[in-house]
């Protein structure tokens, strides 16, 4: 209850992972492990989507949707209904 | 002495120190009361730190003065470069999410001062912060220079130096009870006006309790919710906000039913209905608008929270100030 949080858009493909460990190293809330060479979500709930593991993933295993998000663009689609258009401010 | 003379023609070397001038402090001051918030900037390009020669270690920063202050100024006592980015005067999270921090602009930059001529290693010390705009396989494919994320905080750099390595300490950002103090002044300043005339429309309105309510409203979203943020109930910002609102409601619900028992039942239960419905959803607003201030929050979250809460605290507060102002008049 009243918890938005609990899912986000992180995505780790662990049969691509090289076992670089930079996606521990850049993570700044400690989604990440590394276990038998290979990256793993810990702490899944914690990530804020900023996007550093997916742009430092050379391998490209990680997806996550990043960016800072218009609140304005979404609070008036919530509002009106219609589709969400940022409006060029952020 | 320095060793940049021989540098190519284009690529000069600022100078800096570690020093703190009182132009640097006034510089901060202005800046955390959120005033001219585009203007705290430094010169993009190279900057030598004491006597850095071509084995000195290079730190990349952003031109935001409060990032390149808390940079220079943890690296007291070291010959070293700095590297400043173009990030348009925003700090270096902040800008890396939106890019201007990235690697298209540090590629740039490398190539702009020569880089590869100042120094004779290939390593460059970044700030964890700037991660999610640099692609740091894409520098080193295309400069050739290895990136290192250093610590999140500049403070950290003198332990992480040592050994090159961050504890995971280190490398976690945490939002304490400091971070979130030092955002109310900019929160305040952002509103100062709107909330001035707000909480004049209240009393003409509604005298003293309805201005009260006003400046309760704003210093409850942008002074109490910062602070009480871990200890609100819920994990949304919207229904915390919603909480504080309530608790700061309940005193006006009771000085209506404490000071005006001559009411009639109604206009009692229509002005304490406004309270109830007004307050809470108005905090509430302005604690979902904190989420962009926080350093945790994920946009899907703030999405999740917009689309189930904005138009219950529209409807809310809309008939929440209808109340209050028909309560107002009607006797």
């Amino acid at each position: 209850m009243f918890n938005s949080y609990l899912e986000n858009t992180l995505v780790l493909d662990a049969q691509l992972c090289t076992g670089c460990t930079l996606c521990v190293t850049v993570c700044p809330h400690q989604v990440f492990a590394i276990t038998d060479h290979k990256a793993r979500i810990i702490n899944p709930t914690n990530c804020m989507e900023c996007g550093a593991c997916q742009v430092n993933c050379a391998a490209g295993a990680i997806t996550v949707t990043s960016g800072v998000g218009c609140a304005s663009a979404m609070i008036n689609a919530a509002l009106t209904g219609k589709k969400e258009v940022a409006c060029g401010c952020c | 002495m320095t060793r940049v003379f021989h540098l190519a023609a284009n690529t000069a070397v600022m100078a800096t120190t570690s020093k703190m001038t009182s132009t640097n402090y006034w510089d901060h001051f202005v800046a955390r009361m959120g005033v001219r918030r585009g203007d705290h900037r430094v010169t993009p390009g190279l900057y030598k730190l004491g006597s850095p020669s071509t084995d000195s270690p290079v730190f990349v920063t952003a031109n935001y003065s409060l990032s390149f202050d808390a940079l220079r100024t943890s690296l007291r006592g070291l010959n070293a470069y700095i590297l400043v980015l173009d990030t348009k005067g925003v700090n270096v999270w902040c800008a890396a999410g939106k890019r201007t921090f990235g690697t298209r602009e540090l590629i740039r930059r490398i190539k702009a001062v020569n880089l590869n001529n100042v120094v004779s290693h290939r390593r460059l010390i970044l700030p964890q912060l700037g991660a999610p705009g640099i692609a740091a396989h894409e520098i080193k494919n295309q400069t050739g220079f290895l990136v290192e994320y250093g610590p999140v905080r500049a403070a950290d750099l003198p332990e992480y130096l040592t050994n090159h390595r961050a504890t995971p300490e280190m490398r976690l950002v945490k939002f304490p009870l400091h971070d979130r103090f030092v955002l109310i002044p900019v929160e305040l300043t952002a509103i100062w006006l709107p909330g001035l005339i707000a909480i004049g429309l209240g009393y003409i309105i509604g005298n003293l309790p309805y201005a009260l309510a006003v400046l309760t409203v704003i210093l409850g979203g942008t002074t109490f919710f910062p602070i009480l943020l871990p200890w609100l109930p819920s994990k949304d910002f919207s229904t915390k906000g919603a909480f504080l609102g309530l608790v700061a409601a309940l005193p006006f619900v009771f000085s209506v039913f404490l000071q005006h028992a001559d009411w009639s039942w109604y206009h009692q239960a229509g002005q304490m209905l406004g309270y109830l419905l007004a307050m809470p959803s108005s905090i509430a607003y302005i604690s979902l608008n904190f989420t962009g201030s926080t350093t945790f929050t994920s946009r899907t979250g703030v999405r999740k929270e917009i689309f189930a809460y904005i138009r219950p605290m529209a409807v809310s507060f809309a008939i929440g100030l209808v109340l209050l102002l028909v309560f107002a008049f009607v006797k």
